[in-house]
């Protein structure tokens, strides 16, 4: 019998390196330079996040939503706050409606124009991290006008949003987003057309349709795989349904794709904001009842019953009715979902969370099956990877 | 949909919840209902979302273990439920969805349900060498052990968690409202 030698290098890739996108772990089996088999460690930022809501009112839960995927922390508020307003059975005014979509949409920009660029590094070009990161500080200006932070907003909350918008922000809001649109063609001369770039992302992770569907993927590496899936389409939320916009669809599925995907998603997210812009009226931004929204801070200076009410939403919070609920949102990386199980008392009894990214990164080992170990790194940036919802 | 889905007999207890369907099954039919469910062209759910379960330590069978899936083509979400206890075992649906490989190494870890035929059951979020399942409710929201680097060993090493303050679990209830059962039993001037 003839003896075959096998002859495979497993090396371990991160926790700690930049194009790990984090703290991941891979261990890849490699035979020569080809990826034999690329296993994921996770888990390393493991929070805890779903026990510790446990043990928090519906109210302090919001801010560990911020902290999830870090990057586009507005999104993830939306679900919570849809599942919460779900169990209460209350609807959120129209203005709080538009400024939700406006904002996440604000969250989607800023998503893109950090994986681009940051996909962009990983195969070998810095200057795009430069000009986004740019973009993205005038977009968290925006985020800190309504909330007073830049990143973990704390800014959708069940019932509607915490304040409404300052003065003049609808007009800076309407200047801003009529020059992004000039960026994003900058950006695509630097990139759409660069050899580099193609070479290292066409063909490369290449998703079928159903492979896509099988490995329950959401969001733009479904839609790069050439399923027109969007949950704001489909299963419309808050005023997505009074906005007219395009989704954009792959052809291959590979590399390259979710680029172009995400590209032409960051046009229709200005092309919504300026539609809500011009359709948003002047009202109530939270629902009028003080058992589940805090009174206006110039009232309680007056009223007792004010400052009963804001005591007891900051200490016991209000009850949620008993009950079981599963919402989603079309979050800039795919489908974010929250199932909430409520006992009838102030706090979750149990808070899933269904995190896009978990998904995406089951799909690493037979994505990069074949391809080369310097592919590993595309891929990853590709898919749009970040830890922070991963390991929850 | 709703009639059609109350024609499975696996099924029982279907409800329609405008954003979703909800419905029970026995553990046993897992497989042959999830297998009907993907493939049958009236109903077509074919992405699994996630899996997941929740934990009440004072019933029987302890664990609820949810499978939440949709249907593109059919722009519907269903959300099956099943009910063990803790030394039951569920059938892995691994060879019906693919996806459902991580999840179910989630539910091992996070609950400690075992899943037969599971390709790969590992835990997934936990630390190496971790013991216990952190989101069952007898699990304490401190944990057991904590890290730190010693100096002296020159390595990471585990400790039973120290802390300087107890951890406080602040009762806000109200005793007035605390009280309204008990309200509603009272008759006449006593209630005041």
């Amino acid at each position: 019998m003839k003896e075959i030698e096998v002859n495979t290098t497993t090396i371990n890739f991160g926790p700690q390196h930049p194009a790990a996108h984090g703290v991941l772990r891979l261990v890849v089996e490699l035979d020569g330079e080809v990826v034999e088999r690329a296993e994921p460690h996770i888990g390393l930022l493991h929070r805890g996040t779903e026990k510790l809501i446990e043990y928090k009112t519906y109210l302090q839960a919001v801010p560990y939503f911020d902290r999830l995927d870090y990057v586009s922390p507005m999104c993830q508020e939306h679900a919570f706050a849809l599942a919460t307003e779900n169990l209460l059975g209350i609807e959120v005014p129209q203005r709080a409606q538009y400024i939700r979509v406006i904002f996440a949409e604000i969250t989607r920009l800023l998503n893109h124009l950090l994986n681009i660029p940051a996909y962009a590094a990983d195969i070998g070009a810095v200057t795009p991290f430069l000009w986004c990161f740019e973009e993205r500080e005038k977009l968290l200006e925006f985020h800190e006008a309504v909330s007073g932070a830049r990143f973990h907003a704390a800014y959708f909350r069940p019932g509607g949003v915490h304040q409404d918008m300052p003065e003049g922000m609808e007009e800076k809001l309407n200047n801003h987003f009529k020059n992004l649109p000039k960026f994003i063609d900058d950006l695509e001369d630097l990139l759409t057309n660069n050899r580099i770039l193609r070479q290292r992302s066409v063909d490369i992770g290449i998703i079928s349709r159903q492979e896509a569907i099988d490995w329950g993927c959401t969001g733009p590496v479904l839609r790069s795989a050439g399923v027109p899936w969007d949950l704001r389409r489909s299963q419309p939320y808050d005023a997505y349904d009074k906005v007219d916009f395009d989704i954009a669809v792959g052809k291959k599925g590979d590399c390259f794709d979710r680029y172009l995907v995400r590209i032409e998603e960051m046009r229709q997210s200005i092309s919504i904001i300026q539609q809500c812009l011009t359709q948003i009226k002047s009202g109530e931004i939270s629902v009028i009842d003080n058992k589940i929204t805090p009174p206006k801070r110039s009232e309680m200076k007056h009223s007792m019953e004010s400052l009963i009410h804001h005591f007891k939403l900051f200490t016991e919070g209000y009850r949620v009715p008993e009950g079981q609920t599963y919402n989603a949102v079309e979050a800039p990386k795919g489908e974010f979902g929250v199932f909430l199980v409520s006992d009838g008392s102030s706090k979750p009894y149990r808070c899933k969370i269904r995190a896009p990214g978990f998904a995406h990164l089951q799909t690493l080992d037979f994505l990069s099956k074949g391809h080369l170990m310097a592919d590993i790194a595309a891929i990853l940036g590709s898919l749009d990877i970040v830890f922070g919802e991963i390991d929850r | 949909m709703l009639e059609e889905l109350k024609k499975i007999n696996e099924l029982s207890n279907i409800k329609d919840k405008e954003i979703f369907y909800e419905g029970e099954f026995i553990k046993e039919d897992a497989v042959s209902l999830f297998g009907e469910l993907k493939n049958n062209e009236i109903y077509n759910f074919d992405q699994l979302i996630d899996i997941t379960a929740v934990d009440y330590p004072s019933r029987e069978k302890r664990f609820e273990v949810i499978y939440i899936l949709l249907s593109m083509k059919r722009n519907k979400r269903i959300i099956l439920k099943t009910f063990i206890s803790e030394n039951e075992n569920l059938d892995s649906i691994f060879d019906i969805f693919k996806s459902s490989n991580w999840y179910e190494r989630e539910c091992y870890d996070l609950f400690g349900i075992n899943f037969n035929n599971h390709p790969d059951l590992r835990r997934i979020m936990t630390d190496y060498n971790f013991e216990g399942h952190p989101l069952r409710k007898d699990f304490p929201l401190t944990g057991h052990t904590e890290v730190r680097y010693d100096d002296v060993e020159k390595k990471v090493v585990y400790e039973p968690v120290k802390l300087t303050q107890e951890y406080r679990d602040f009762d806000y209830t109200s005793p007035w409202e605390g009280m309204t059962d008990r309200i509603d039993d009272l008759t006449g001037e006593d209630k005041a």
